[in-house]
């Protein structure tokens, strides 16, 4: 009996070794949420000059478990007019996309445990990068969805405003990604970083035509996520609240934590594209350090999305568009054409 | 990093729909600073369309294989080319009068066109089922699009939407034909195939079948033939008159001659098996095209069920599936260039401001107040039809002389007695003309390069059915 | 093991082709052809295609589909127009011998594609599938219809745009 078990684990060790590392890296996503939500609130006090949350824990840390508390036992209120089965496929689309966009995301170096060469994501594909994007991309469809299934108008303006959004900046966003595509020559995110492991390729930010790369997928970033002042979509002066105006308790929860769970990725994606992933250049290469530069990286770049937020103003929807179009677009353009040109050369 | 390999690309037998490709973005791009007088776009579009088909003849020793055997050029496809470089040009010239009296403005025009063009060239030159399958898609969207360019006519707008729904679902066909085909010989090259099948290793003969009878079904659409037939004469009522011309000729020809790629160079050692349907198909087309046309009572509609019967006369070409037939469709294609290109001009010249006058009424009484018009009209009409000192007589001549060639002798009767049946309503436009007054007076615009086109087409008309070895050597 | 993947996931992407033509709501069927369009990518990634899967996610059920979701919720369309649509009676007859007939010939080719002696799968070299791969076999052998198409979709964009202007000069 407990032979045969040993058996299955020594068959399957893959697929165990793969579910674990799924439930083990969502559950972590989930539970950075909370946290980024009391970082947010609290920053943003700072940013205003006010304390923000500090009554529940120390310094207000329990204010987010508070909150989803709250959320779960709130009452799930459906109007009459909604699309049943649409409106709660919405929030499920969000977060799942979200979720899984991760799954590729790597946040060391592969290392060795156990005899087993491993690293700390859930899967190493080929064209790692790519992945994040289709499935990021299936994450339209959520606000697209709420939008419809609400039978709402302002939801409906934040439907299409989301999808007109995103696929406008996906382009400067596919592009930009491009550029570093072509200098690493590979697909995967692994390659990306260990492209950038030593002098003088270090940082891929420090090059040139990436640089203008980098500031690209920034913004384009940004937009992607629908964070401030790209937030269109959610609107609040104009739409009341976009495509969840209809959307209460935990449903309504999940749009924010797909929302934050995207900043994440996006913040992972910037960190392994540009600014060298785990390497930190002076301390030694153990796979623990490297995790903790990798998170202090994605937190730094975390902080400097809601600095953002609290900075600038909401962009109008036409500016938006044609910023994204005529302004973005181009440059990324001719922005690829001097990389290529810089690799051939 | 692995540097990937250049890949060999042939320039040369390339040049013609490199060139039109380079034109079409230039007119596009010229459209943006030429305000509201397109004359740059129309000199534009006829310089690149008569350097195309002067470099047409750069290769030297034909035939010219290139792209690992996807792409060819031979006798066939520079003659074909010859044909769409003219008749493309021979629209645009139409047009340059047409166009402002019926307020098409879309500066787009001229660039479609061209790029319509390059499809036909790479329609005829294709040698692979891939790229006969995207030649076909470009000639298609630029027609699609063509057709409904009056954006204000309803008419024009039904033509559109009907030919480009219907003309999505026959790719389908065209498309899984073509799978299928690729799944029963593991190649898409038409030689390929041809060897494949030469030598029985297909994997399955039934694929094959049913393939080739979704190509028929396919092809059979893109010509337009019976039973596919029935969004011509609605498209070509709708769409604007030089554009109908256009698509009479030029699109036509290039689905014939990628037809005639297919069925007569990869698949023709099944011939008994497609044969008995294409006959039925051409049987078909041409019976029901002929007297389709006799009812009809508005020009255009005529014109295209009598180019519904012609596809069924060129179909017997493909069905003889010898190398006679191939230069029987060019000739024939070119001969029923000039004729259709006179006629369409006539049909323009015959429009008012306000109205186009396309009733076959209207021709009443032309003959004694323009006499010379009506003249070649006659010309055209007898053509048509397959009189003798003219070009479709020895257009039909050639392509039943290789039909004759391979035995088919009952269905060259039937076509014989079908140019017969199509004599009828050819003669009652001339009877018309000629015999009765008309019923009000037409004010006609005369327009001199409209004139002028006419005037080519009567030439080439006359000069190809008294004159045919110098093309006819060009074909083969 | 391949078989018992292929054919729940081909069942499911039959299932969502007939959901596209029946469901009477067109955001249904939008729905239900970009579920089809994830389950074709599966189908990619059991040939090895991995590269080709992911750009069917990206290009048709990430950028098509979610043009057709957007012009779906600008036009709004409503389940109430559904009684607009009726089918002729005529027209059920000629759908109904069409049927038969479609049925009568995938009767035959089921038949005979199950006698046929199909070649064992050849062995799928190590990058079949990858980047690298498809991009060189695309810009080597296929490099004429990769550049057909890009004429290809220059038109069609052109012809949109006449098409579809508010105004032309």
């Amino acid at each position: 009996m407990i032979d045969g078990i040993f058996q299955f684990i020594d068959e399957n060790t893959y697929l165990l070794l793969g579910i674990i590392k799924a439930v083990v890296i969502a559950s972590a996503l989930l539970g950075v949420v909370p946290l980024l939500v009391w970082l947010e609130r609290r920053l943003m006090g700072r940013f205003q000059v006010r304390l923000g949350p500090n009554r529940v824990g120390p310094y207000g840390l329990g204010q987010p478990i508070s909150d989803s508390i709250k959320l779960l036992f709130k009452e799930s209120i459906i109007q009459n007019s909604a699309d049943k089965f649409l409106f709660h496929l919405a929030p499920v689309v969000v977060v799942f996309t979200a979720i899984v966009s991760f799954a590729v995301i790597p946040m060391t170096g592969p290392f060795e445990l156990f005899g087993e060469k491993m690293g700390l994501w859930a899967s190493n594909i080929n064209s790692g990068i790519l992945f994040v994007f289709a499935i990021s991309g299936m994450g339209i469809y959520g606000m697209v969805l709420a939008g419809l299934s609400s039978n709402n108008k302002y939801s409906l303006m934040g439907g299409l405003r989301s999808s007109a959004q995103m696929i406008s900046y996906e382009l400067t966003l596919g592009l930009a990604a491009l550029c570093v595509i072509v200098h690493t020559g590979s697909l995967n995110l692994v390659d990306m970083v260990e492209r950038q492991n030593s002098w003088p390729n270090a940082l891929n930010l420090l090059n040139p035509p990436l640089m203008i790369a980098f500031v690209l997928f920034f913004i384009a970033g940004i937009a992607e996520t629908n964070r401030a002042p790209f937030d269109l979509p959610e609107a609040e002066q104009e739409l009341v609240a976009g495509f969840h105006t209809e959307y209460t308790g935990m449903k309504f929860a999940m749009f924010f934590m797909g929302e934050y769970i995207n900043m994440v990725t996006m913040s992972a994606l910037i960190t392994l594209m540009f600014l060298g992933g785990w390497n930190t250049y002076i301390l030694p290469d153990w796979a623990i350090i490297g995790f903790v530069a990798f998170a202090f990286k994605v937190s730094f770049l975390l902080c400097v999305f809601i600095w953002l937020r609290s900075t600038f103003p909401r962009i109008r929807y036409d500016r938006l568009m044609t910023f994204g179009w005529k302004f973005l677009l181009p440059i990324a353009i001719v922005n690829l054409f001097l990389e290529a040109a810089i690799r051939v050369i | 990093m692995e540097h990937i390999p250049a890949p060999a690309i042939d320039f040369i037998s390339l040049a013609p729909a490199l060139i039109l490709s380079v034109f079409g973005m230039l007119v596009l791009l010229m459209d943006l600073f030429a305000g509201k007088n397109k004359n740059l776009l129309v000199f534009a579009s006829l310089v690149g369309l008569v350097l195309a088909g002067v470099s047409a003849f750069a290769p030297k020793a034909l035939p010219v294989v290139s792209f690992g055997g996807s792409y060819v050029v031979d006798h066939l496809s520079v003659f074909f080319t010859l044909i769409f470089v003219f008749s493309s040009a021979l629209t645009i010239l139409l047009s340059i009068e047409y166009n402002p009296r019926n307020g098409i403005r879309a500066g787009e025009y001229y660039a479609l066109i061209l790029f319509c063009t390059v499809g036909m060239i790479l329609l005829a030159s294709a040698t692979d089922l891939i790229m006969i399958f995207l030649g076909i898609e470009v000639v298609s969207i630029c027609l699609y699009v063509l057709a409904g360019i009056k954006r204000g006519d309803v008419k024009s707008n039904e033509a559109a939407l009907k030919y480009f729904l219907l003309g999505a679902f026959a790719t389908g066909f065209l498309v899984y034909g073509m799978t299928l085909l690729y799944g029963a010989t593991g190649t898409t090259k038409l030689a390929g195939i041809a060897e494949v099948i030469h030598s029985g290793q297909t994997n399955s003969d039934t694929l094959l079948l049913l393939g080739t009878v979704l190509l028929i079904i396919g092809f059979g659409f893109k010509v337009a033939s019976v039973p596919f037939h029935m969004w011509a004469p609605d498209v070509y009522e709708g769409a604007p008159s030089p554009v109908t011309a256009f698509m009479a000729v030029g699109p036509k020809a290039a689905a014939l001659v990628a037809f005639y790629r297919v069925f007569a160079t990869a698949i023709p050692e099944i011939g008994t098996t497609w044969d008995t349907l294409l006959m039925v198909v051409a049987v078909a087309t041409m019976v029901i095209g002929n007297f389709g046309a006799i009812v009809q009572t508005n020009i255009k509609r005529l014109l295209a069920y009598s180019s519904i019967s012609h596809v069924g006369y060129l179909l017997i070409a493909i069905i003889a599936r010898n190398s006679l037939g191939g230069s029987a469709i060019a000739y024939y294609m070119m001969a029923y260039a000039f004729m259709i290109f006179g006629t369409f001009g006539i049909v323009i010249l015959l429009g008012e401001k306000n109205s186009e006058n396309l009733e076959i009424k209207n021709y009443a009484g032309l003959g004694v107040k323009q006499p010379a018009i009506a003249l070649c009209m006659t010309v055209f009409m007898l053509s048509l039809g397959g009189m003798p000192p003219f070009a479709g007589f020895i257009a039909k001549f050639y392509i039943f002389g290789a039909a004759i060639k391979e035995g088919y002798v009952v269905l060259v009767v039937i076509a014989v007695l079908n140019s017969v049946v199509s004599l009828y309503y050819y003669l009652k436009i001339v009877v018309l003309m000629y015999m009765k007054d008309s019923e009000r007076e037409l004010e006609l615009s005369m327009g001199p390069i409209t004139l002028a086109v006419v005037a080519i087409a009567v030439f080439g008309t006359i000069e190809m059915g008294l004159f045919p070895d110098p093309i006819l050597q060009l074909t083969q | 093991m391949e078989l018992l993947i292929f054919y729940p996931l081909a069942g499911f992407c039959v299932l969502m082709g007939l959901g596209v033509i029946i469901s009477s709501s067109p955001i249904n069927s939008a729905l239900s052809l970009i579920a089809m369009m994830m389950g074709l990518a599966g189908v990619f990634v059991l040939q090895q295609a991995h590269f080709l899967a992911i750009l069917q996610i990206i290009v048709y059920a990430g950028a098509i589909m979610v043009l057709f979701m957007f012009v779906i919720m600008l036009l709004n369309l409503k389940s109430a127009e559904e009684d607009t649509w009726s089918i002729r009676p005529q027209n059920t007859y000629v759908s109904v011998l069409t049927g038969f007939l479609a049925l009568g010939a995938l009767y035959k080719i089921a038949c005979v594609i199950s006698q046929a002696k199909l070649d064992s799968p050849a062995a799928v070299p190590d990058d079949f599938g990858t980047v690298v791969r498809v991009g060189t076999t695309l810009f080597t052998d296929f490099v004429l219809p990769f550049e057909v198409a890009s004429i290809l979709l220059l038109a069609a964009m052109v012809g949109a745009v006449v098409l579809a202007k508010n105004k032309i000069d």
